[in-house]
């Protein structure tokens, strides 16, 4: 039964396995991404308070979703290798963290040019933007660490411990934030309830979702590849996969 | 001879107080730094004290976790270029005792070094005298959490040469949660409100790091030592 779990230690099995996972996530997030992009912004009606600006949110949610999504695979990657000395967890969370910073680059982007026509400013400090600010420093924090060490193993093992503690803290910040906001900002600025989606609206925002979902698996499954041929490049079968 | 754990504590903090002391420039730098950096607001911004008033609990948190950062750098340093961390972590006393009573000694000589002079950088800041016992509660709960998460960066950078900036990356994101309650409470003293709820708060977090903080900490020194 744990046959499975014992052959994620294996560098050969995991490239592998990713080189043929990737084109099957590519194509299925293709398929979600594009029917998301042409019901979400050519069919669904316009909002009635927003009208067209709203469209955004097909971009600026899921990216925030996979943001802390991204976030949390990295983590989760970062104890499986802490725990079980599975050096492909490291190879996982170091392919995933760049993807995961510009999900949220991207969320905070969207969410800002989104906050121009509605709030008339590009930065208000919204409790869901300033969290996402912070998730975006604790992931330059990972990063750094990582290739701040000359030996990578030490620092593939910090950058795990600290994605490790960025985690526990991930909720604790998110809720001070918003309790420093609710302080500090009163009325200001009209935030959005949340209102209930149409149905209209919110299938291709799922889609959208899952399309993003499909493509983070492909980006990691590339980017890990890439990873494990440089942490490998002394092995014999690197150089026997790149000839053939 | 053998030493019990409390025992060893209680050597490692009076060895570290004794260093500390015996270098009376160091300890007293990152308070001159509070209080330049304290300094510098007003000079920045406008001599009204009302303004001030206003600007004082949030000035006086940012230059206190900048002012702890500074210190920290040197937590785990000295001991582990000459090698006396290492001898620390074989003595037999487990490792966890040892980073305890060096963060705690630690925070003997930064944490509440600043909050005990902090009643003067208030008083420039026109922040009111009935207010003190508030802010330098805040400041000491706040202060110990900070050298907590602080030990947790010190340990993961202690074997790095340019160190300093990376652990102000690493712990000022994880302070933030500290910074938004101690302006807080702070910040509700003064307008004479209730300040319970933000010490709660604070005092909660002070808690959770206290008690999980030891086990990162050492496990960071276990990856940068070995």
């Amino acid at each position: 039964m744990w046959t499975w779990f014992y052959k994620l230690a294996s560098p050969p099995y995991v490239y592998g396995t990713a080189a043929a996972l990737a084109p099957w996530f590519l194509g299925l997030a293709a398929i979600a991404i594009g029917y998301g992009l042409v019901d979400g912004l050519v069919f669904a009606p316009p909002d009635y308070q927003q009208g067209d600006a709203f469209r955004i949110i097909y971009v600026h949610v899921p990216s925030a979703w996979l943001s802390l999504f991204a976030y949390v695979g990295m983590a989760v990657a970062a104890a499986i290798a802490l725990i079980w000395r599975i050096k492909m967890g490291h190879a996982v969370a170091a392919a995933s963290a760049p993807v995961g910073a510009s999900f949220t680059l991207l969320a905070l982007v969207t969410g800002s040019l989104w906050g121009r026509p509605m709030w008339g400013t590009f930065w208000a400090w919204d409790p869901r933007l300033t969290s996402e600010l912070i998730l975006l420093f604790l992931y330059v924090g990972v990063m750094s660490l990582r290739s701040a060490f000359e030996d990578p193993a030490r620092g593939d093992r910090a950058a795990a411990l600290l994605a490790l503690v960025g985690l526990v803290n991930v909720p604790i910040i998110h809720f001070s934030v918003v309790w420093w906001n609710s302080l500090h900002q009163g009325a200001t600025v009209a935030r959005f309830g949340k209102p209930t989606m149409a149905p209209s609206m919110l299938w291709p925002l799922l889609s959208m979702a899952l399309g993003f979902m499909l493509f983070y698996g492909a980006v990691l499954c590339m980017r890990l590849q890439g990873e494990i041929l440089n942490r490998e490049r002394q092995a014999r079968w690197v150089a026997e996969a790149i000839k053939s | 001879m053998s030493v019990g754990p409390c025992e060893a504590f209680a050597l490692v903090v009076r060895r570290e107080l004794r260093l500390s002391f015996r270098r009376p420039d160091q300890l007293l730098q990152p308070l001159v730094f509070f209080l330049i950096v304290t300094t510098l607001f007003p000079l920045g911004l406008s001599l009204q004290l009302s303004l001030l008033r206003d600007m004082a609990p949030g000035v006086l948190w940012v230059a206190a976790l900048l002012s702890s950062l500074l210190s920290l750098d040197s937590l785990f340093k000295s001991d582990a270029d000459d090698g006396t961390l290492e001898q620390l972590a074989l003595c037999g006393q487990g490792l966890t005792v040892i980073v305890v009573a060096k963060t705690f000694a630690h925070w003997l000589v930064s944490g509440l070094a600043l909050v005990l002079v902090s009643p003067v950088v208030g008083t420039a800041l026109g922040i009111p005298g009935s207010v003190f016992a508030t802010m330098m509660l805040s400041l000491g709960l706040g202060t110990l959490t900070l050298s907590w998460l602080g030990a947790i960066g010190a340990g993961l950078t202690v074997g790095l040469k340019r160190g300093n900036v990376l652990l102000s990356l690493i712990v000022l994101p994880l302070a933030m949660p500290l910074l938004i309650f101690g302006a807080a409470a702070t910040d509700r003293a003064i307008s004479g409100v209730s300040a319970a709820g933000a010490l709660y708060f604070l005092a909660a977090l002070c808690v959770f790091t206290c008690t999980l903080a030891p086990f990162a900490a050492t496990a960071a020194l276990h990856i940068t030592l070995e």
